[in-house]
């Protein structure tokens, strides 16, 4: 049964940082918002981001930064792949951004003076990001909840929490498919019913489950854009996948250990011995109390590969040489997986006014105090670049001639610092192919391209929802839904719907059997499905491995396709749920897997040890898959990218050639 | 000793387990489950292989691999809330060993050291059961309405910066701001007791979370402007004079609020509110 209002409505999935962001918009201009989440949304994986969050501001300005610094280092940090003027808009907005978020309450760090402090993070030589302790994202995603629950309050905001999101309503738009609603599944009740609405907001983060283990909360199984994909919504950039050079180890997940720990000052080293041609190599006693391995045979590898950047190089290379000295030459710690991340050069007072969040999860989650014991740590899968693909419409800033990679502290073009990226409130912003489905944070595939920088994630999610949201609000005005409100829809468009969802539960249930072996467990697929894509779609790709991995999903889905469901509960089935969704993931693990197999470069986080050079010529393009329901598999193409306004330059973070002798100082780090 | 050691004596004797619990042995999982609301809670227990580092999350998990209880009984994977995994999304608390906390951070190495050790898993009691393991917060939530937990902006149109803020208040907002509404120190408050009647939420005790929370809004120079109207709530029934001052809330708390000199300050708010408005009436 659809509910019968008249009324045009919004529904948003997901309420994380951009669901939430989304709403608030939506609200404020008396749009009703129907929120979905499958957790109480104060609890949305938003709340792990710990560094902080990206902009220009006061002081890095007048050291020479600017917007179009921040937009440039973004399309650098992401190798060129993203569309580029959606990523100017975001730039230019970020410093109102923050203005709002210190409005709404969040206690950003302050200066003896009593402005915002800020600290340097990854791909910048400049301090622009600004931060709450070491649990930014949930600092922002609280005043985000707050503003939420004062409408819902007022009534103009209605929330679904433990609501499921199963399937988008599609339904004959005026020249292609249209979105009229979904259907959601109440997972205490197990009621399974449709929800008309004029536009659908995906915000429902990222897919780190499907690499079993991840930084990620349990709730980020991709589940729900694998869904969206399923029925007809392009995915794009699937095989780029950030795994986060710094994760703590653990048999439940990987914990994130912040950037922001290497940006006030953290050095990576492994116990070495330096040869007497200057190489380095293993240490015979690398498992030892670090504190007894002399300076002289601590090998900090990043700062003498990048004498500019250091520690703090972006997360793709700081990942790959950590990877490289660990599993190519045996150099980790304890010849095992891991490398030190060193804080105890650092005053422990400062440290723990700084970082005190953070560091408290390596102790309580690992037993030592980093503060005065190196933490051990190993990279893990942590962002997806990659999601649902999405439109926009250009700002008026269009200039003739492309520009050369610009130099910190140039003058920006005229007029980039005045948001001309997108068109703002352009109905089709950051809208999937599927009209009245848009993709707002990290669902959605736009903004950081091969690779994402440190604290610009928390920048997107808020940025889509506010300036894509007021998009969203003209659409319901003005675009379709004015002219054929999802409202004046027959009831037998939603039931077809509902009875899909049904009919595919009831298949499920059907196959209950209590002791099956793993073979046709759930949760043992789900499981080998996550150990066979870190093994295969990680650090290192290669075509022969990835053709493994393409066949190894091919056989999981058809254990999927004969498995046994161990709880036929018909109240609060959590087995159900999660079965359902490792069914889902199966079809974008392929999509990763086919992306970084036809993929045949290196660039951002995807490396192909069979070709490690970028390849703008056949590359520099977006990877766009589409899902055929027929065959149940997944196809790949690659579509031209808006690249306009920076041309292409080699990103290489001023890497040291290793034949060159040994560079001078770092470069002098912004003071603030 | 870190400053981000617990405090409690029971916990750091805990922690030196750490060092002699050997990987591989058997820990027994006693679990109080529950179908559904209205059914009769019933114990299962199971044994699990404990490797080293392992959570109470992770030993669910294996469980989840292969549900079959000690008896041999084949039975369901066990139903509870988990988000982030790291202790900050507030989602996993349960009664483990009869004190509430996180799941998540709760080490097996800790409490069971030694080979056929048993752990306690219940859900919270001051929360109707949903199933298993896994309590309705809902009300914990509604207590935030009830104090208006919110700065009023005008909107999110930009205008301009927030108000410029001393790092010292800055710091003691910060800590009040990390409550993750996971409901430890609702379980461990006599004064707060399950309410499954939607209708009773608004006059039982509010509870030591919401409290502090009001005392953070009220602490901001934006949320002042609603600082009378969370005073009058929690001069209502079920307000801050409900507080029985048996202090439980603070000794569970994992982010370690001050949650009795939230109360102690809200408590003196309150009176010099109702005061002044005893002289302008």
């Amino acid at each position: 049964m659809a509910s019968g209002s008249t009324d045009k409505r919004v529904i948003v999935i997901g309420g994380g940082l951009a669901g939430l962001a989304a709403t608030v918009r939506i609200a404020e201009a008396g749009i009703p918002v129907d929120l979905f989440s499958l957790v109480p949304v104060k609890r949305s994986h938003s709340v792990c981001a710990q560094g902080g969050i990206n902009a220009c501001n006061e002081v890095s300005r007048q050291q020479g930064y600017s917007e179009y610094e921040h937009f440039d280092e973004t399309i650098y940090g992401g190798d060129f792949l993203a569309d580029q003027h959606p990523v100017l808009e975001m730039a230019n907005w970020a410093p109102r951004i923050i203005d709002l978020l210190d409005r709404m309450g969040v206690p950003f760090n302050r200066t003896a003076e009593g402005n915002r402090d800020l600290r340097l993070f990854g791909g910048s030589l400049f301090k622009r990001t600004h931060f709450a302790g070491a649990t930014t994202g949930q600092q922002l995603i609280y005043a985000l909840d707050e503003q939420v629950r004062r409408y819902e309050s007022e009534g103009l905001v209605r929330k679904y929490e433990f609501w499921e999101f199963l399937w988008p309503v599609l339904t004959d738009g005026e020249s292609a498919k249209r979105c009229a609603g979904i259907v959601a599944q109440d997972m205490r009740t197990m009621q399974i019913r449709s929800f008309r609405s004029d536009a659908v907001i995906m915000a429902t983060g990222g897919c780190g489950l499907v690499f079993g283990k991840s930084t990620n909360s349990v709730m980020c199984t991709g589940a729900a854009a694998a869904r969206c994909f399923k029925a007809g919504v392009f995915y794009g950039n699937p095989e780029m996948i950030q795994v986060h050079p710094t994760a703590i180890p653990g048999a439940d997940k990987l914990r994130l250990m912040s950037e922001s720990a290497r940006g006030e000052g953290g050095r990576v080293w492994v116990p070495a011995i330096k040869n007497t041609d200057g190489s380095w190599g293993p240490h015979p006693r690398s498992g030892d109390d670090p504190k007894t391995i002399p300076t002289s045979e601590r090998y900090y590898f990043l700062e003498e590969k990048y004498p500019a950047y250091g520690n703090i190089v972006p997360r793709d290379i700081a990942t790959r040489e950590i990877f490289d000295i660990c599993v190519n030459h045996g150099m980790g710690v304890a010849k095992g997986n891991q490398v030190y991340l060193d804080l105890t050069h650092r005053d422990p007072e400062y440290l723990t006014r700084k970082l005190e969040g953070i560091l408290e999860i390596y102790e309580k989650f690992v037993g030592d105090d980093p503060r005065f014991t190196p933490m051990r740590i190993f990279p893990g899968v942590h962002y997806s670049m990659g999601g649902l693909y999405t439109v926009f419409t250009k700002g008026r800033y269009e200039p003739a001639n492309p520009l050369a990679k610009h130099k910190s502290g140039s003058r920006p073009p005229l007029g980039s610092e005045i948001g001309l990226g997108m068109q703002p409130g352009a109905m089709n912003n950051m809208m999937t192919n599927i009209e009245g489905i848009y993709a707002f944070g990290e669902v959605n595939f736009a903004y950081h391209g091969a690779n994402r920088l440190g604290a610009n994630a928390l920048l997107s999610c808020i940025f889509d929802g506010l300036f894509c949201g007021v998009s969203v609000t003209n659409y319901i005005r003005d675009g379709l839904p004015g002219k054929k409100p999802a409202s004046g829809l027959p009831g037998s468009v939603f039931d077809e719907f509902v009875n899909q969802e049904e009919a595919k539960q009831a298949k499920l249930l059907s196959t209950v059997k209590s002791g099956a072996s793993a073979e046709t467990n759930p949760y043992a697929i789900g499981k080998e499905l996550g150990d066979e894509m870190t093994a295969a779609c990680t650090v290192v790709r290669e075509a022969g491995r990835l053709q493994q991995c393409i066949a190894n999903i091919e056989s999981l889905k058809g254990r999927f396709a004969r498995l046994n469901l161990s709880d036929s509960a018909a109240w609060t089935n959590q087995s159900l749920s999660y079965t359902r969704a490792v069914g889902d993931m199966l079809s974008l693990a392929e999509a990763v897997a086919k992306g970084s197999l036809a993929r045949r470069e290196s660039r951002g986080a995807h490396y192909r040890s069979d070709f490690q050079q970028r390849n703008d010529a056949e590359f520099m393009k977006t990877t766009l898959t589409k899902y055929d329901p027929a065959s149940n598999s997944v196809s790949v193409e690659f579509v031209s990218i808006d690249a306009d306004l920076i041309a292409p330059a080699v990103r290489n973070y001023g890497k040291k050639d290793d034949s060159s002798p040994k560079a001078a100082a770092k470069p002098a780090l912004s003071g603030v | 000793m870190s400053t981000h050691t617990p405090v409690d004596p029971a916990a750091i004797a805990r922690m030196a387990n750490r060092k002699t619990a050997k990987a591989g042995r058997t820990v027994i999982f006693r679990i109080k489950r529950c179908d559904g609301p209205g059914k009769p809670s019933y114990w299962q227990d199971f044994k699990v292989q404990v490797p080293k580092n392992a959570n109470v999350i992770s030993c669910l998990q294996q469980i989840a691999l292969s549900p079959v209880t000690t008896g041999g009984q084949p039975s369901t994977p066990v139903v509870w809330e988990s988000g982030c995994l790291e202790e900050v999304c507030g989602s996993c608390t349960m009664v483990i060993n009869g004190s509430v906390r996180q799941s998540c951070s709760c080490l097996i190495d800790d409490y069971a050291p030694s080979e056929g050790d048993t752990l306690t898993l219940e859900p919270m009691s001051k929360f109707p059961v949903v199933r298993d393991l896994w309590v309705d917060r809902a009300r914990l939530f509604n207590n935030l309405k009830r104090v208006k937990a919110w700065v009023p902006i005008d909107g999110t149109y930009a205008s301009g910066s927030g108000p410029k803020e001393s790092p010292e208040d800055q710091e003691t907002r910060y800590v009040l701001s990390t409550c993750m509404s996971c409901g430890c120190c609702l379980e461990a408050c006599p004064q707060f007791n399950v309410e499954a009647d939607e209708s009773k939420w608004n006059t039982d005790f509010i509870g030591a979370h919401a409290i502090s929370q009001a005392r953070l809004f009220n602490m901001h120079e934006t949320g002042k402007r609603l600082a009378a109207e969370r005073l009058e709530a929690l001069s209502g029934a079920g307000g801050v004079s409900d507080c029985g001052n048996a202090q439980n809330c603070v000794k569970v708390c994992p982010k370690r609020i001050p949650l009795t000199e939230s109360i102690a300050a809200m408590g003196r708010a309150v009176v010099f509110h109702k005061v002044k408005q005893f002289f302008n009436r």
